[in-house]
This record gives C-alpha cells, structure tokens and sequence, in this order.
C-alpha cells in the first residue's frame, strides 16, 4: 500500500512540476467561466425552464471542453515513461504492474478533481449575489457533479490506455480523443439515425453521456448510468494493466 | 549471488543471446566485457526483470526472477544504461521516492539518503533539477538509486560510459569498496576498466560467452600469442620481407620514425621468436635499438576473441 501511495503522490505531483497542467487548468477555468457567463446572461433575457445549474452542465460549451481535456490530462501518464526510459527503473523496482496501473489512473483522476473544485465556486458566487440556489435542490448538484465523477474515471481510463500503447504522447492523445468523441457521439446516433426501430434508438440511449447529463443535473439518480461507466472503467483498466504487460513481449 | 542457466533471448529477426550460462558468486566483481550489440544489455535487462527471457533460467540470491520477480528485484540494485531519470524532481526527492518505493523503512529513508549522497557525492547538488545535471552527476544520481535499499547485488549497466577521466577514476574507486560489501555485475567496453576493478571477467559476443576467467588467466592465455617490437636501422633491407621468413611469425606490420624502422609482429601462441630476430638483425648487420615482448593487455584478449579474423 505505501509503495502504490508513493507512487501516486509522485503521479500527482509531476502533473503541476509540467506547464501542462496549467495550461488545462486556464483553458479549462476559461471555457467553464464562460459557459457559466452566457448562461446567465441569457436567462436575464427571457424566461426558460431550467435552473442554472443544468444550463451548465448540459451545455456545448461544457461538453466541447469536457471532451478535449482528457487526452490533455493522460497522454503523458505511460509515453512519457515509455520515450524517456524510466519505465526501466520503474519496472525493476520491487513494485507490481497494477500498482503503477492504478496510481497513474487515480493520479490522473485526482488531477481531474482539482480541476473541477473551482466550478463550486460559481454556484456559492451566483447564490451570495443573487440570493437564490442556482439549482432546484442539493441533489441536482450531487447528481451533475456524480456524473462529472463517473464520465471522468471512465474517459480518463480510456486515455491510460491509449498512452500505454505508445511512446509518442501526441499519437496517445489522437487515440484518446478519437475513442472518447466515438463513445460521445455513440449516444448521439439517435438523433441521426431516423430509420431505426424504437428498440435499437433506445439502445443507442443507453450509451449517451448527454442523457445521462441531463438525468442526472436533474437531480435523478439512475443506477444504470453508474453501472455502465464503474464497469466500462474497470474494464478498460484491465485492458491498460494487459497492454503494460505486454511491453515485456514487445520490446 | 546469480545463476544463469541455458539463457536465450531472441527479438523479432535476430537472437541477442544465446544459451547463456555462468554464475556470479557473493563478493564478487564481475566484469561483463564485449562490444555493442554483443547482448550485455539484454542479459542484464533480463536479470533486472525488465525483459523476460525467451528461454532459459535465471535466479538472483536464490529467486528465480521470473516466479519471484518481486523478491528477486528486492535484492538487486539495477542502474541501467544511460541512467533514465525524472528530470523535474530535484535530487533528493527523487532518491525519497526511489526508498519509499523500493521498500526502504520509513524511519529509515532519510539515513538511507544521505548515505548515498555521502558516497556518491551528491551532497553539492541535492536541491538541483535532475534535468540541470551534468552527465556524471546523473550517473551518480543513477548510482546513488541502486545504492539505496542496501541491495546484495548490484547490476550496473556501463556505469562509466560518457565521464571524464577524473570521473571515471572515483566511480572506479567507488566501485572497488562496494565490492567488499557487495555483488557486482558491471558490464563496460573500457577494457583498464576491468583489469583495475573485476575479480572475474566474461567476454561475451555475438550473444554468446567467449571466455569467463580472471583478468590474469585470461592475460597469461593471450601472452603467448602476443607480439614482439622490434626497432632497427635495416639499412638496404626491407626489413619486413626478412622477418616474415622467420618461422612462428604470422604478421609484421611496419612503422617508420626518421631513419628507424618500427617493426610488430603477430607471433604464433607458444613461440618465443626473440632469438631468432636478433640472429637475423646480427647476420644482415642491422642496427637494433629495442627488442621486446610486448605485454598482452585485455584488449588483446578481447580483440583475439571477438575478431579472430583480423588477427
């Protein structure tokens, strides 16, 4: 356990020793703090029927920064190792694969939480100004922000995998993207497909992060949404502890 | 300490070794000699368990490194080649990190550390960028790593290459008193290298061990096959022609300086084809200045056994 935690505050420390993960933390303030701007300026137009806090969630804009942070946040987690050769003394160190595995995903993933603290602010800043909860209740904010967990982990596993499998953190991030925009529109084709049965659309439905958005911002809490990404994550996590292996028949 | 037995590793297309077998006994210093792409790096890649073998066994302080791979790095000190590292942790925090993860006590890190730093002299630079290093303190940082968990062994992959010659002599020395408390396996082409510092020395090449020996063993099997030097005024002769005809001598190669000629010659192993040059030098009133045995180096021994043509 002290070697994985080791391992982990390593990983989570290397991310703010790069430029890197400053530039992620600025453009992603940027884009969030603008979504969160227009929102509320276009409700000071005219009367809608969502609180502010679904407009946020469910917005282009957040889904357009969402996406691309992910190859962002993983593509250096293994190439780097794998281009600069610490992944010799790593390996020959008396620590397991899994170890480094889940220390660089839950490195990642903490990464990931840090980015989305300054978002609760907007919601104390919105309400200390403007006197009202910016959401219907406290579970629409559990719900949002669950979700935000659940789509995270399973993206960013996604993207440990896709840095496994080469030395060249750009290609690492090409993969990533590629993979999470599929699994994203995935849950758009039914919109576009029109010619399907109903049976197949609601499949379809299943795999849609936007859906799961919307339920969950709402306050809903489907079990569905939770056992489809805590699976998917554990999953392709396997996959990524496999193709680490790998590299001993590889290389 | 390591026990190799029938190792073979064959990447797609060619075989780096092949059917590999020694065994390094405590304290030892064992030199690990040949030229690039001889399989150095692949065997000690493997015996680090970073590579696993395509066939063959191999155990470290008795764990096998394949079933007890964990165990087995427990007890091994690698440095590998062109010493890896963070370049954005500072010297310190990485050998912090490189004891917590190797297993290091807690309450005994920081000892542990500074231990290291002392002998590899590291002090000066221990709040510095890993990045900022020159090449020799990162070969110390790479060394001072190996050190820390007070490993029985140690692997040190080319731990020399790219020093100067001052740094080279304190590695050298450094790595002379770890050899009484510790195993080592160095591999290395500086051939003073190994005759200064290893008790033992393999010559592996083209994936295969040549010869595994003492340094002196190896010396006194090449000496009969060295060269003798001769220097003469030959006047009208050629010189060469004259001892080419004097039988046990395989080669001579000429040199000039002024009006003396500098003659080598490549001798048969077990002849001794002084006298007979002198005779020749006296019949054909040559006028001699030097006539010697030259003292066979490794490098001979190593050049015999890894270009047998060029001989």
């Amino acid at each position: 356990m002290r070697k994985f935690w080791t391992l982990l505050v390593r990983e989570v420390k290397s991310y703010f020793y790069s430029p890197i993960a400053y530039i992620v933390l600025v453009f992603f303030l940027l884009v969030s703090g603008v979504d969160f701007y227009f929102q509320v300026s276009f409700m000071n137009q005219r009367p809608v029927q969502y609180t502010i806090q679904e407009a946020f969630f469910n917005s282009v804009f957040f889904w357009f920064a969402f996406v691309l942070i992910f190859p962002l946040i993983t593509m250096r987690l293994f190439a780097e190792e794998f281009k600069l050769g610490t992944i010799e003394p790593l390996t020959t160190a008396p620590v397991r694969d899994w170890q480094v595995v889940l220390a660089k995903f839950f490195g990642a993933f903490a990464f990931y939480i840090v980015l989305w603290l300054p978002t609760l602010l907007y919601f104390a800043i919105f309400l200390k100004i403007t006197h009202q909860p910016a959401a219907t209740s406290p579970g629409a904010y559990f719900g949002s922000y669950l979700m935000v967990l659940l789509l995270g982990m399973f993206y960013l596993s996604v993207g440990c995998l896709a840095s496994v499998l080469t030395k060249n953190q750009i290609i690492a991030a090409v993969i990533s993207f590629c993979a999470i925009t599929i699994f994203f529109f995935l849950g758009l084709l039914q919109f576009v497909l029109l010619d399907v049965s109903g049976a197949t659309r609601d499949f379809l439905g299943y795999f849609s992060a936007l859906e799961h958005m919307g339920t969950y911002s709402r306050g809903i809490i489907d079990t569905r949404p939770v056992v489809l990404y805590l699976s998917a994550t554990i999953l392709v996590l396997a996959l990524t502890h496999q193709a680490f292996q790998s590299r001993k028949w590889r290389l | 300490m390591i026990k190799v037995e029938h190792l073979t590793k064959r990447y797609a297309g060619h075989t780096a070794i092949k059917d590999l077998n020694f065994e390094v006994g405590r304290g030892e210093i064992m030199g690990f000699l040949g030229p690039n792409g001889a399989g150095k790096t692949t065997t000690m890649r493997i015996l680090a368990s970073f590579l696993p073998p395509t066939s063959g066994r191999a155990s470290i302080a008795g764990f096998d490194i394949f079933e007890q791979s964990l165990q087995a790095r427990a007890h091994l000190g690698y440095m590998p080649e062109n010493v890896p590292l963070y370049n954005d942790m500072r010297v310190t925090e990485y050998l912090d990190y490189r004891a917590a993860l190797k297993g290091v006590p807690h309450r005994r890190v920081d000892e542990r550390v500074g231990d290291v730093k002392e002998l590899c002299g590291l002090r000066d630079v221990e709040k510095k960028m890993i990045g900022t290093l020159s090449k020799g303190y990162r070969q110390r940082v790479g060394l001072a790593d190996a050190l820390l968990h007070e490993p029985d062994l140690l692997i040190l992959d080319e731990p020399t290459i790219g020093l100067d010659p001052n740094q080279i002599r304190q590695v050298r020395e450094l790595i002379k008193n770890l050899g009484k408390q510790h195993t080592i396996l160095l591999s290395t082409h500086i051939l003073p290298e190994v005759e200064m510092t290893c008790s033992r020395v393999i010559i592996i090449h083209n994936g295969r061990i040549e010869a595994c020996d003492t340094p002196d063993n190896l010396l006194g099997q090449i000496r009969q096959a060295g060269g003798v030097v001769v220097e003469a005024k030959t006047g009208n002769d050629n010189g060469a022609e004259e001892l080419k005809k004097i039988s046990g001598v395989r080669e001579v190669m000429t040199n000039a300086e002024g009006d003396w000629k500098i003659f080598s010659l490549r001798v048969e192993s077990g002849v001794d084809v002084r006298p007979e040059v002198f005779q020749l030098a006296a019949t054909r009133r040559w006028t001699l200045r030097e006539l010697s045995q030259r003292r066979a180096t490794l490098e001979d021994v190593f050049v015999e056994l890894t270009h047998p043509d060029e001989i």
